[in-house]
Formats: structure tokens, sequence, C-alpha cells
């Protein structure tokens, strides 16, 4: 995808257009002036055809590295009956791209899929009613091959898609009656084509997020304390002592309340400046601490929920095996391989700026809100960074360059550094929680209670509440969303379950927000490792245990699909005896995120001497529905394994009283090349099916999976993660 | 106008002037624009800033331009004349056999590691064409990747080693 960024004097010069691909100057140029988003109900919103017969759709979605812009061209072209090299998309832009909401929680194929392929099709309406008036021909004997239609019969007339509207606009309205195609006449859906984003990003020529650049721009660097502190009323600056940067060429220091920067126009020389400033901060020391951190939750005031309640627990009684669990997950960051960045040209009536947002349209209104614009005058593009798994500092990161801007009456680039981004993250919040479940004699779960503890996700971004002083607030807190009952017992048939949520404020903890797979890692490692312990206690095998409970065919699949691929072989958990300091053992787990299946299997060695784990093996099966691309899902799958072993074994945000100190990639160690697993990625295919999220769904099954083999293994069970080795040591007694 | 200082770069001899303890990062990115060195963490933690000079990997984001002195610094840039001059070829590839595997098992998720990925793999097969499977792993360790695309990227590497010729 080659995007050219144009100046706004350039874009008068060339006719008022943005940033566009050359080939769709007319296109955008017509989209300019609406101020976007186009509107979702004409077709021309969606899909461009072109005078070479080439066709561009505008596509509401952002790449991430998750191969969706590849797979939403499959599916257009699929519709439209154009070959994959017929087909392109642009970028993500307010003004450009139709709103398809956020790129979150699986949406871009369950969501985007079908609103993608209903345009296109109504699009092919659309050009086979020309193409019959064209021909003197009835739709019903026209065929289309790669954009070239042609009657069916021996005459052999033909026309392109490019001659009959190349270049022009359909004005047309959705009238919602195309007739889409029947999976089973698909070409292009369900194969794993390879990535067209693939081959510029291995060349070094894909332009991300962090090689986009502004005629003009400085490099602007916000200044901080090392890490957070906590969430409340921001820090404070007490004083600012700018002899301290003195003679630094063309550094100035920029301010607004507590939101403090500087801009110089080489970046080296803003790195020095905003590493060498010297500022006095106000941090209150109001944080619990790693060490006090659960039992402050627990603690806090009730503001409690039932999710889900059906049956009687006084079932309980006829249980014939008890087990109670009760696990922690910490605070785990996004911490993007790259930090995030973002470049903004404020001026006095309007704001251009390019980050890499999941959601262009809610940074837009922050943006706006916080620049004192109407939204209109704010357009927002969307540019690739490294892989970001929900909601890093984006927003941040685009607020502060927009400040900057704006403070500097000039473009202004800004780049967190390491220790901006793990420090001022906005985390995977840590969560507590209890389970008890029961079985009956026939090895069939009877009773099922869960009660959890976490707080909710900031809804104040740190440069915004620096600059304006803007009170901590959080996400209207939601049940359903922070207990995802699919995680907690969903996956099996149980007669009588509660599930109970102490929502906790965040005020005084640290910054959340949404990480990949949200919170259903911490979920699952609760509620099956009590299954698991149900099965040990019943002399059943794991595997089999979960078939003779299992809810319905879905579950089942991926459950089968994963042992299989495992190799498994029935036997009870424990029932090989270990020796020597290594010990190896096998668990397997189900989840998901909020929607598909999930299943896993995990092949753990703990070395009893040192407390060190490692992940040997894991396999994956999702059940997303219809699999438009394999190939992307099974990297997908791949890419989930991998970060949940590293999220098992290592990650936990550190922090004292006062701020966090995992600011670096010493102390916030991710897994590493050498101790990467094996990983087995299993799709279960179901192509009559809808599309469902395939990104973050098989991490809670994968981290049960890793859990319960580590009991497997050593015959105990860990209550928290990240498996230290001093945290190992702990749960073996061995300390 | 700040003094200029010369930089063997990728078969060229080019001029900058960055002053003499700017990180090669920083010379390499703001000044020259060039894409494949980038940022990760400034550090010397992750890999991200990789470059060969002499033919060995380099973390460009701790390196001091004064500290390269006449050494020779190939990017990701330079990879497939790096590869046509060592093979005397008549022509620069468009990709590696190693950038070609790459592509072939689409060991790529948001693509910002492989930079160092390839920088490393690049530094190990000169040195040795036929790595062990523990000889990459070891040798990449040093080398981030938040996606969790080792796995492909081991796989890449193992294909590449196996091209008719070599890899690199
Ligand atoms: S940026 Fe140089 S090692 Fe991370
Ligand atoms: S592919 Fe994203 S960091 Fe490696």
């Amino acid at each position: 995808m080659t995007r050219v960024t144009l100046t706004r004097r350039q874009l008068l010069q060339a006719g008022g257009t943005l940033v566009v691909s050359f080939p769709f100057l007319a296109q955008a140029q017509s989209r300019e002036a609406q101020a976007g988003p186009p509107p979702a109900d004409q077709i021309d919103s969606w899909i461009a055809i072109h005078a070479d017969n080439t066709a561009t759709v505008f596509i509401g979605f952002a790449e991430l590295g998750q191969g969706c812009s590849t797979a939403l061209l499959q599916v257009a072209a699929e519709e439209l009956d154009l070959g994959m090299d017929q087909v392109r998309s642009v970028g993500l832009d307010t003004h450009v791209t139709p709103n398809q909401g956020g790129t979150y929680s699986s949406q871009a194929m369950r969501r985007g899929g079908p609103q993608v392929q209903r345009a296109a099709a109504e699009a092919r309406q659309a050009l086979l009613a020309l193409a019959a008036e064209r021909l003197q021909l009835p739709v019903s004997r026209l065929r289309v091959e790669n954009g070239v239609v042609s009657g069916s019969g021996d005459d052999n007339a033909f026309v392109t898609y490019g001659e009959l509207i190349g270049d022009r606009r359909f004005e047309l309205a959705f009238s919602g009656t195309a007739p889409v195609k029947s999976p089973a006449s698909y070409k292009l859906v369900g194969r794993p084509l390879p990535r067209h984003d693939i081959p510029p990003k291995v060349k070094g020529s894909y332009g991300f997020m962090h090689h986009q650049r502004l005629p003009g721009m400085l490099h602007g660097r916000i200044v901080r304390p090392r890490g957070q502190g906590a969430y409340k009323d921001g820090v404070q600056i007490r004083s600012v002592d700018a002899s301290s940067i003195a003679g630094m060429p063309g550094v100035r220091v920029l301010r607004q309340g507590n939101f403090l920067g500087v801009v110089a126009p080489r970046e080296w020389d803003a790195v020095q400046a905003a590493a060498r400033l010297r500022v006095e901060w106000q941090q209150p020391a109001s944080l619990p601490g790693n060490d006090a951190l659960f039992a402050r939750m627990e603690q806090s005031p009730p503001d409690d929920r039932i999710a889900r309640e059906q049956g009687d627990l006084a079932a309980l009684a006829g249980a014939r095996v008890v087990s109670e669990f009760t696990g922690q997950g910490p605070y785990q960051a996004h911490a993007p391989f790259a930090p995030n960045c973002a470049l903004a040209d404020v001026r006095a009536d309007s704001a251009l700026v390019l980050c890499s947002t999941q959601d262009v349209y809610g940074t837009r209104g922050k943006l706006a809100a916080l620049l004192g614009l109407p939204v209109p005058a704010v357009r927002v593009q969307y540019f690739e960074g490294a892989g970001t798994f929900g909601h890093s500092c984006w927003d941040d990161a685009a607020q502060a360059a927009a400040l900057l801007s704006q403070l500097a009456s000039a473009p202004v680039r800004v780049q967190f550094m390491r220790w901006d981004e793990l420090g001022w993250d906005t985390y995977g919040p840590a969560h507590l929680g209890k389970v008890r479940v029961s079985a009956d004699a026939d090895g069939k779960l009877l009773t099922y209670e869960y009660e959890g503890w976490q707080h909710h996700w900031a809804l104040v971004e740190t440069t915004e509440q620096s600059a304006k002083g803007t009170p901590a607030a959080e996400w209207p807190a939601m049940a359903a969303q922070q207990i995802n009952p699919l995680v907690l017992g969903g996956q099996y048939r149980i007669p009588h379950l509660k599930l109970l949520n102490h929502h906790v404020p965040g005020v005084d903890y640290l910054k959340g927000a949404w990480l990949r797979s949200p919170l259903d890692l911490s979920l699952a490692f609760v509620s099956e490792q009590a299954i698991d312990d149900l099965a040990f206690q019943l002399g059943l095998d794991p595997w089999q245990f979960r078939q003779r409970n299992i809810l319905d065919e879905r579950w089942a699949g991926v459950l089968d699909a994963a042992a299989r691929a495992a190799g498994w072989q029935p036997r009870p958990a424990q029932s090989v005896a270990g020796a020597g300091p290594l010990r190896r053992g096998r668990g397997i787990g189900l989840g998901t995120h909020l929607a598909s299946w999930g299943g896993a299997v995990a092949e753990v060695e703990v070395d009893m001497g040192t407390g060190r784990v490692r992940v040997l093996h894991l396999v994956g099966a999702i059940d997303a529905g219809r699999v438009v691309n394999p190939s992307n899902v099974e990297h997908q799958i791949i890419g989930q394994l991998v970060q949940t072993a590293s999220r098992l074994l290592h990650e936990e945000v550190l922090f004292d009283t006062q701020q966090v100190t995992s600011t670096d990639w010493a102390s916030y160690p991710i897994l590493r090349f050498a101790d990467a697993p094996r990983v087995t990625p299993v799709i279960v295919q179901r192509l009559e099916e809808p599309s469902l999220g395939a990104g973050e769904e098989v991490m809670a099954a994968a981290a049960a999976a890793i859990a319960n083999a580590f009991f497997d293994a050593t015959g105990k069970r860990m209550s928290a993660y990240p498996f230290t080795p001093a945290r190992v040591l702990a749960t073996l007694g061995r300390v | 106008m700040a003094e200029s200082t010369t930089l063997r770069l990728n078969g060229s001899v080019v001029s900058v002037t960055s002053t003499p303890d700017t990180p090669l990062l920083y010379v390499l990115t703001d000044e020259l624009q060039l894409q494949g060195p980038r940022f990760g963490c400034g550090l010397a933690q992750c890999g991200a800033c990789s470059v060969l000079v002499d033919g060995r990997e380099l973390r460009s984001c701790v390196t001091p331009l004064a500290a390269i002195g006449a050494g020779a610094v190939t990017t990701l840039e330079g990879l497939p004349a790096l590869l046509a001059e060592r093979r005397q070829l008549a022509q620069v590839p468009e990709f590696t056999p190693l950038q070609q595997a790459l592509i072939a098992v689409q060991a790529i998720q948001c693509g910002y590691c492989s930079n160092g990925m390839q920088i490393k793999a690049t530094e190990l097969l000169m040195q040795n064409p036929a790595p062990t499977e523990a000889v990459i792993r070891s040798a990449l360790d040093g080398h981030l990747c938040r996606c969790g695309t080792y796995p492909k990227i081991l796989e890449a590497i193992q294909r590449a080693a196996q091209a008719p010729g070599g890899a690199v």
C-alpha cells in the first residue's frame, strides 16, 4: 500500500487532497469535502472501480499485522469476481474510509467481513445491470471472470467493469437485495493466500507510522517520571529547571498544565533534552505495590454484580468431589515492540494527526476535545506501528503529538521512549478469582461458583489528564465485559452455576485497558485448574472428563482437535512418576474470548532444582466459523500461543507504592527466541458458519493448558503467574 | 554549518552532518531517512536497530557515529547488494534467499522486528551456512519479537540455509 502524505499547502495546490494513493485521487477528492466518514449506506463509500479494471475497497479496519486487510480484500474480490491482483485498499482515514468501528474484540472479520461482502455484492449487481444494457443480454445470461463480463452463450461479446464505470461513481444507495455467493462456489475465500503487506515489510519499504514525516516537522519527546503512579490526579510538576538543557541546539520546552515536553529539529537532541531536563515531580505514594495488591483488591468496598445464575447451588450437598481454587493474574503490559509514535500538524482551525490507533473515530473525538476544535476539523489517519494487542499508548502518543504541535505551531512527531511505553501504558488489569466446583459420582459437573475482583478500564489518557487536570474516570462498569461466562464454566453443561463480580474502583490502582483476550487468561487460569482438579480427584483423564461434560459440538470440536493433534493418550494427571530434577507434564484447556471456540494442549518442563519452567510444545485449536484465510489464522494462533507462554512465564508489571518500576526489557522480560515453544496451530474450518474472531480466542485455553501441565509435572498447582523461578520454588515448597 | 563525517553505507560513501556523539541509529533514521534500522528500546535490549558493520551485527542505538570510523555499514536496505557483492552477481536481486524464505513461510506479523532478525540471521549465515536449530535459537536470542513469530522465523532461516548456493 503506497501512501503519500502531502502538506496542506501542497494539498491546496493539488486540489485539496490530503492523503491518498495516486490512482485514487479523483475518488478521494470527492471525499475530502465531506470531512468524513463517508456515508455507509452508499456503495461509493465502499467500492471504486477504476478504468484499468481494478477496484479499490475502502475498508474501515486497521491492519495490525494480523492480515485482515488481505482477508477483507479476499472477501471483496470473491463477491466482485475479481482477481486478488485487481483489488487494493487504502489506508484508514476518518475522511476517506467508512466507519466500521474500532479494530478490536476480533471484529474485523466478524463484523467487517459481512459489511464488505454485502457492499461488493451490491456493486457487482449494479455492474451486471450496466453490462446487461451494454451487451443487450439479460443478466441471467451473463458471467463474470476477473472483472470481464461476457454472455454465457456462444456470442463472444464482452465488456469490463472498467469500461462500464471506470472512475465514475455508482451513485447508488444500498438496496440490501443483492444476493451473496454460496460458500460452495468460493474461489478465494477459504484459501491461504499470501498477505500483500509481507514483501514490503521484509524488504524494509513498508511505511510504518515511525517512518512518516511532514515538511518542517520537529521531533518531540514527552517528559514524565519514569513510571506512572496511581491513577487519580495525574502527576504534578513542582518545578522545571530549563537551565539544565541550556545551549542545546533549537530545543524548546513546552508545557500545558502538568503536561511537559520538548521539541527540537534533530531527533537525538529531543531525546537528550527530555532525558536531561531537570524536573521535580510530585507523585503520591498511594499505590498498593505488588505485595499488597490482591489484599487491597479483596478488601475494596463492594460493588457487586451477578453476571449469570442458574439452578440452585444447594445441590453441592450431593457432590462426590469438590474443588476450590484461588488464582491471581498480574498487571501485564501491551509492550509493543516499537513504542508508539504519532505525527500531528495542528493549525488554528484544523488538525491532521497520523497515529496507530485501533479506532480512528474514537481517537478523533478525544483529540477534538483536547485541542478545542470541532470534530469534523480533525482528520485522523492510521499508520501501522508494531503489534500492539490492545489499547497501548496510541491515544496518549497521538494526544502528545497534537498538543506539542499546537504549542509549537509546527508539525511535531512524537515517539515514545521505551520507558514511556512500558511505564505509562494502560495495562491489562490484575485479577483475583475464586472458584468452587463440584461433580457427582458419575463424573458429571454439578455446581460452579465463581467470584472475582478487578477494576475496569481507564477513560482518560495521561496527556489529557496532565494538560487539563481531567479527573480520573473509568469506563462504566459492565459485568459482561468483566466476566466472560464463556470461559467461566461456559464450556460445559453445568446445572447449577453462579458468577459474581466484585468491581473494584480503579482509582489508586494502575491505569487499565484491554490487552489481547482481556482478563480471559486469568479467568481460565483459575477456572480450568479447578475443573482439572475434579478430574484428578475422580482419577479420570482430563480430556475424557471434559468430553463427558462438554456443552456442545463446537466446544467438543476444538477439544478433540487439540488433543488429537497433540497425540494425547488418556491417563489421569500425575500418573507418570517423575524422577530427577527435570519433570515433564502435559495439560489441556478450553476457553475463548467473546465468540469462537478455543482448545489447547501444552507440554512443559519444570526444573525442580532451579524453578525454571519451559513450555516445550503448544497445540492451539480454533473454531472461528468460516475462516477466510487459513494461513492468516494459523499465524494468529501461533502468535497467541507464543504470547500466552510469554505471559504465563515472564510478564508482570512491577510497581512500588509510588510508581511502576518495570520500564525496560530487563525489568519487563518477554519470552525470547531460545525458549520459544514448538507450536502446532489447528483450524476447525466451518465454511457454512459465519466468520468469527480468531485473533485472541485460544489464549485462555493455552494459559489453562500450561497451568495444568505444570500440575501434571509437579503435583502442585500454581496459584499465580508469571511462573518465575522464585514463585515456582515457593509453590514446590523448596524455599 | 555543522562539520560533516563520512560514512561507508550500503556500498556508497555518504557525508552526514550529525554530531559525532549521535547514535548511528538517529543518523540513519533521522538524517538519512532509512527505514530498515528502527527504534525499539534505545538500550541495546531488543535488536530493532541492528545493522551490520563489516559483517558483524551491531546495535546502532547505543553506538555513536564516531565509533563507526571506516567500518562498512550495511542496513536492511543493503542486504540484496551485499549478497550480490559476496557472490559476484551481475545484478542485485530484489530479495535475498533469506528474504524469499521469510516471504514463503509468511514469517511476519507486524514485521517491525524483521530488520533485526534479518540482520542477525545474515551475520549468522555468513559465518555458518548450515547452523543447527540450537545454534539459530541462541544466535537470535537477543532479538525480541512481541508478536510471537519466532517459530516461523526459525523455519524461514532453516529453509534459507538450504537454498542452493547459500542464504546470504
Ligand atoms: S533499539 Fe537498539 S537494541 Fe533496541
Ligand atoms: S512480528 Fe511484530 S514484533 Fe515481530
